[in-house]
Order: structure tokens, then sequence, then C-alpha cells
């Protein structure tokens, strides 16, 4: 168990990077508390891979260090970091049994083969595999593969960070629910760190206490799901959480002001100083429609069970609205508006308004 | 109409549709005239006796009794599967350790590709020739450097071991870069993440071999001994060119004995009776061999 501190870190595939489009991560400074479960969410390709194989030793960084506790391990190759990595298709050795599996971290650290035993069988009944404990391995499924290759991680007692590169891609949906919950209900049992990556938004925030969103190397939000999906600091982070996203309607400021569609958008708090493309930034869930307000058209309206998603046009602007019980006809001319709580002004995609009191 | 359309149900959809076999009628055909009727043809010699003139006796199970109890017959299948043996005891091993140096990225990759394709390319009668003209005591290569250089006496032409050695390392420069092209192919199929995994899981070199790449290296490793296996068990150009089965009958081995019988001899149902069984064999071993490798996959 330990606290992991990343400082200054970016790495470049390339031998000689020249601008920060040849890094592949641009300039990462992380904490992870110990015992904690965060996810890593971001699109393909953000660097969300990169940065766990730099945590695992699997990569060393061009720029950076990483400390575990306090002891700087960028050097160090993986097996002397004491982490485990379950992989995005579940490796498991296929001519060993279920058992041999899960005992193989331990003997190649020569453990006891007593100490072994015990180990094995509690993590084994933890994973509820004890059944298939004789099998072999070879012939299991896919999730409880999957399984294994967890189990092999969690069996060290002493492993710093357990990390899950997308293990759940090539589980069936119905037992992707299942193994999810298991590993919420592990990392409550064993507290080891445990970091999750993820470009599944539901997969991270049921896991995570505190979720991490990268997009283009670079850390764009760390906070609670809570957070992330209440005062998103990005457009990026409104759009990619919450299905359908955060709606990004283009803006004018003046007079200290946001003007959409001609009307004064009353915000959440003051706007910040500063330059560059203005948007404001509200949840579907939180734009009301109704009598008064913003005029707009009707444009499609999907009804997704619990609720309907409502896109209404102002001007050329869609702008979608979460409703629950009657919607309007299509083509009919509607009112929004805005929870001026929830609602907030983003310059070139960053926050720009101070929080409400 | 397609046999899935029928309305019956699942027992007679199986028997509904005779189509199929018209399919494969050219491919039968074919079958027959490149296998089984000049197999039959043997068949047919074998149980008979015949002094030319296309006149024929019947013998029966004769030559097959008097071939199964020939020590000439014993002899040569002996030295046939110790050549077996002996090459596929080198190759094997050595084709997967020269495929596990070899590098997995980069420019030296297509260079080694071909490098190790070339002796495969060259044909059977010229690597004979290449090998004879090689070891030559007196003006080979090899053979003065042995004999003049190093006062090794080493004449294959004289001594039945060095004859052994020559052919034995004329195959293995030959077909080791079968196996290892195989085996190449098996190792680069293996996903990152299982050495990944292994290097977090503290394996050691022997255990990522033993665990990682052996297993996915089986299929292949399967298809590489069989191949080996019928290739050496059938040899025949290469030490017919080399050594012509000698010095005496040291490696005569059964295809270089079968020539000399039905051609040498002309004892054409001997020699008929001597292919079948030697048919039997290769047949039996190879299904013995994939049968055992094959058990548990399956499951």
């Amino acid at each position: 168990m330990a606290k992991i501190t990343l400082s200054d870190l970016k790495h470049s595939y390339y031998p000689n990077p020249t601008g920060p489009e040849d890094y592949a991560l641009k300039e990462i400074d992380l904490e992870w508390s110990d015992g904690g479960a965060y996810a890593l969410l971001g699109p393909s390709g953000c660097g969300k891979s990169t940065l766990l194989n730099i945590i695992s030793g699997l990569l060393t960084p061009s720029n950076g260090r990483i400390l575990f506790d306090d002891k700087d391990v960028t050097d160090l190759a993986p097996n002397q970091r004491n982490i485990a990595q379950v992989f995005q298709f579940p490796v498991i050795y296929d001519t060993m049994s279920v058992y041999d599996n899960l005992a193989f971290p331990l003997r190649n650290r020569r453990v006891d083969e007593t100490a072994v035993n015990t180990r094995v069988m509690a993590i084994a009944e933890m994973l509820e595999v004890t059944d298939m404990i004789g099998q072999k391995a070879a012939g299991l499924s896919p999730d409880n593969k999957q399984k294994i290759s967890m189990g092999r991680g969690l069996v060290r007692d002493d492993v710093n960070v357990v990390m899950f590169d997308e293990p759940l891609t090539v589980i069936d949906p119905h037992l992707k629910w299942k193994l999810r919950s298991k590993l919420k209900e592990l990392h409550q049992k064993v507290r080891a760190t445990m970091i999750y990556v993820t470009h599944d938004q539901t997969e991270a925030l049921t896991f995570a206490d505190q979720v991490v969103v990268m997009q283009d190397g670079e850390i764009v939000q760390i906070g609670t799901p809570v957070e992330l999906f209440e005062r998103p600091a990005h457009t990026f982070v409104g759009h990619f959480i919450g299905s359908p996203g955060m709606n990004v309607l283009p803006c004018e400021v003046r007079d200290g002001g946001a003007f959409f569609g001609e009307k004064l958008i009353t915000l959440e708090g003051a706007i910040e100083q500063g330059s560059g493309a203005a948007e404001i930034g509200v949840r579907p869930e939180f734009v009301t429609l109704g009598d008064a307000g913003l005029p707009a058209v009707v444009h499609k309206v999907s009804d997704v069970g619990r609720h309907a998603v409502v896109e209404a046009k102002v001007g050329n602007t869609s702008v979608k609205a979460v409703v629950e019980g009657d919607v309007p006809a299509q083509g009919t001319t509607t009112h929004l508006s805005f929870d001026p709580t929830k609602t907030r002004l983003y310059r070139d995609g960053w926050i720009a308004t101070r929080a409400g009191t | 109409m397609g046999a899935g359309t029928h309305p019956a149900g699942d027992n007679t959809m199986k028997t509904q549709n005779q189509r199929a076999w018209f399919f494969v009628l050219p491919v039968l055909l074919l079958v027959a005239f490149n296998a089984l009727i000049p197999m039959m043809t043997v068949v047919n010699y074998s149980v008979q006796e015949t002094f030319g003139n296309n006149v024929f006796f019947w013998e029966g199970l004769r030559w097959f009794e008097q071939l199964l109890n020939s020590d000439r017959f014993h002899a040569a299948l002996g030295r046939q599967f110790l050549f077996t043996g002996i090459i596929l005891a080198i190759e094997i091993p050595l084709g997967i350790i020269i495929a596990l140096a070899m590098p997995r990225q980069g420019i030296w990759v297509p260079v080694c590709l071909v490098l190790m394709a070339l002796p495969m390319l060259i044909p059977w009668n010229v690597v004979g020739a290449m090998w004879n003209i090689f070891t030559l005591p007196d003006i080979g290569l090899l053979g003065y450097l042995m004999n003049h250089t190093l006062g090794i006496n080493y004449d294959m032409t004289q001594d039945p071991v060095a004859a052994w050695v020559t052919i034995v390392t004329m195959d293995v420069w030959h077909w080791t870069s079968l196996v290892v092209l195989l085996c190449y192919a098996g190792l680069v199929s293996i996903p990152d993440a299982y050495y990944q995994a292994a290097k977090i899981d503290g394996a050691s070199n022997w255990s990522v071999f033993r665990y990682i790449q052996l297993p996915k290296m089986k299929q292949v490793l399967t298809i590489a001994i069989l191949l080996r296996f019928m290739d050496s068990f059938n040899i025949y150009t290469e030490p017919f060119v080399l050594t012509g089965g000698g010095p005496g009958n040291s490696t005569t081995f059964l295809s270089i004995d079968l020539v000399k019988i039905a051609l040498g001899q002309f004892d054409l149902g001997p020699a008929a009776a001597m292919s079948l069984i030697y048919f039997a064999i290769t047949l039996l071993v190879s299904w013995l061999f994939y049968t055992l490798m094959t058990k548990d996959d399956g499951k």
C-alpha cells in the first residue's frame, strides 16, 4: 500500500520530441492517496494507457519522477515496484490450473507453500472461483479468466497499487455489471489503491471515489463523480460525462453578462476576466420547458424510457432538455429556461464563472 | 432449396439435401487420379510376381511376410528411425532457440527472415551436390580443411560416421529454417500483455518460456514436428546424391532401399509391398503424434 506521486511527468513516443503535439502525456502532476479507488477516464488515445504503463514501470517516462510513498521508483522494473495490472484482454497461463495461476506471482517471489495455499484459497473465496480451483485455466469463460487475472494481482498482500486497463472490454454486457460490483466489493475488502482506466463513463463513475478525466495527454479535471457531473471544469468533461452530454452554447459576453439568443442568461456567479471564445454550459437535466424564457422550436423528441430528450432549436443552435412527463410535439414553439445555479460560462473550454454562493 | 427451409425440423435436415455430393465430385475425381488409382496399382503389384512381358502370378501375402522377416528391411527401417530421431532432436530445439533470438521488430526482421528462408529455396539435389563437393577430402572446402589443415581424418565416402555426420548436418542446414519460421510466427502472435503480465508477476525468463511462449507455440510446433517427421522419414534425393546410400549400406534409408529393390533389382512385387508398409508406418506415426498433441485442445 502506498501513496503514489507523479511529478512533472511527460512522455513522448518520439526519440526527439519538438513541440507539445509530439507528447502523448503533456504534463502530469498528480497524487493518488493510499487505498483510494480511482478511475482514469478519457476517450481512446488520450494517454490513459501510457500513464498506466508508466506507473507500472512497463514504460519509462521521457521526463519526470514517480514516487511510491516518497520512494523514487522511476528507474525500477515492474516486478520491483510491487504493483499489479489487469489487462484489457485476460492474461492467463493456459497450461496451468486456476490454483497455479493464482499462486504464480507468489511462487515467483519464493513464498513458502503453506502461505501460498492460504492466500490463494482466500483470494479464490473472494472471487468466488473456489469450485473451479483445480480446472485448467484455458477452458474458462472470458469473465472467469478476467477474474483470475485480477486474482493474480490481488493475491500478493504487499501490492502497492492494482491497475485495471479497460478490464471489462471483452466481457458480455450482462456480466459486466456483476464484475464491476465485484471489483467495488474487492476494493472495500483489500483496501489497496486501485486505478481503473476506462473510456466508459458508467464504469468510471460506479467504481471510483475520484475520477481523473484526461484529454489529449492532459488532465482536465479531477473530482468525485458528483462534482464532475454537477460542475464540469471544462466543456469536454461536460460533454464526455452524462448522457446526453452538456449543452455547450456559443454566446456573447457584454456588460458583464452572457447573452444567448439575444437574451441575458443568469449564470451561477460572476464572470471572471479573460478573453477567448465564450460558451454557456448547461446540462440537459437543468433545462426546463415552459411558457416563459427563451423561445425555441421543438426539433426532435427521443423517448429513452424513463424520460424523454427534447432537442429544441434556438435560432440555429440546438439545445437538449431532459423532460419527464408530457413532451411537446415536434415543430411546436416552446420556451426554455436554465437553472441559474447550474449554468456556467466557459472560455476556450475552461470554466470562467465563480461558483455561486 | 436449402435444407434449412424444410419445415419438418431438425432430424430431417441432414438427410434431405444430396446436392452437396455434386460439388465434391471434381475433387474426388482428382484425388482418384493422383492418389487412389496409382496406389491401387501398387496394391495390385504387391500381391503378384512378374518376370516382365506383363505376365503376373498371384503370390498372396508372401512379399509382406518376406519383407517383415527380412534383416535388410529391419536395418533400413532402423537407420530411418535413427536418422529422423537425430534430426528432430537437433532441429526442433535449435529452431526454437533461433526463433527466440530473432528480432521482433526493426529492419533486421526482413533480413533475418530472408536469410532463414534461403536454404529452403534450394532444390534437394542441388543441396546434395553442394554438400558433396563441400566435403570432398581433397578439393572440398570443408573436406580439405578437416583433412589437410586440421589433420582430422574425415572422408564420408569411406567412413560411415563421417557420412552420417555429413547427412545430419546437411539436413539441419537445409530444414532448421522451417522450424524457425513456424516458431517465429507463433511467437510474434503472442500479445504484449502476456509479457507485461509476466514481468509484473515476477516471472523468470524460463517461466516466460515454459508458461507463455511454449504453450503458444504448441500448435505451430506440432505442425513443424509433423512436417519434419514426414519429410525426413521419406528423405531420398539428398543422401542419394551425397552418399548414394554408402559407404556400404550405412546410409541406405528406406526410400533408397526401396528404389534399389524396385528399379535396381526390378522386384516389383516386394517393392510394392515395401512401399505399402512404408506408407503405413509414416501414416501411423503421424496420426498417433497428431492425435496425442491435439487431444487436450477441445477441452
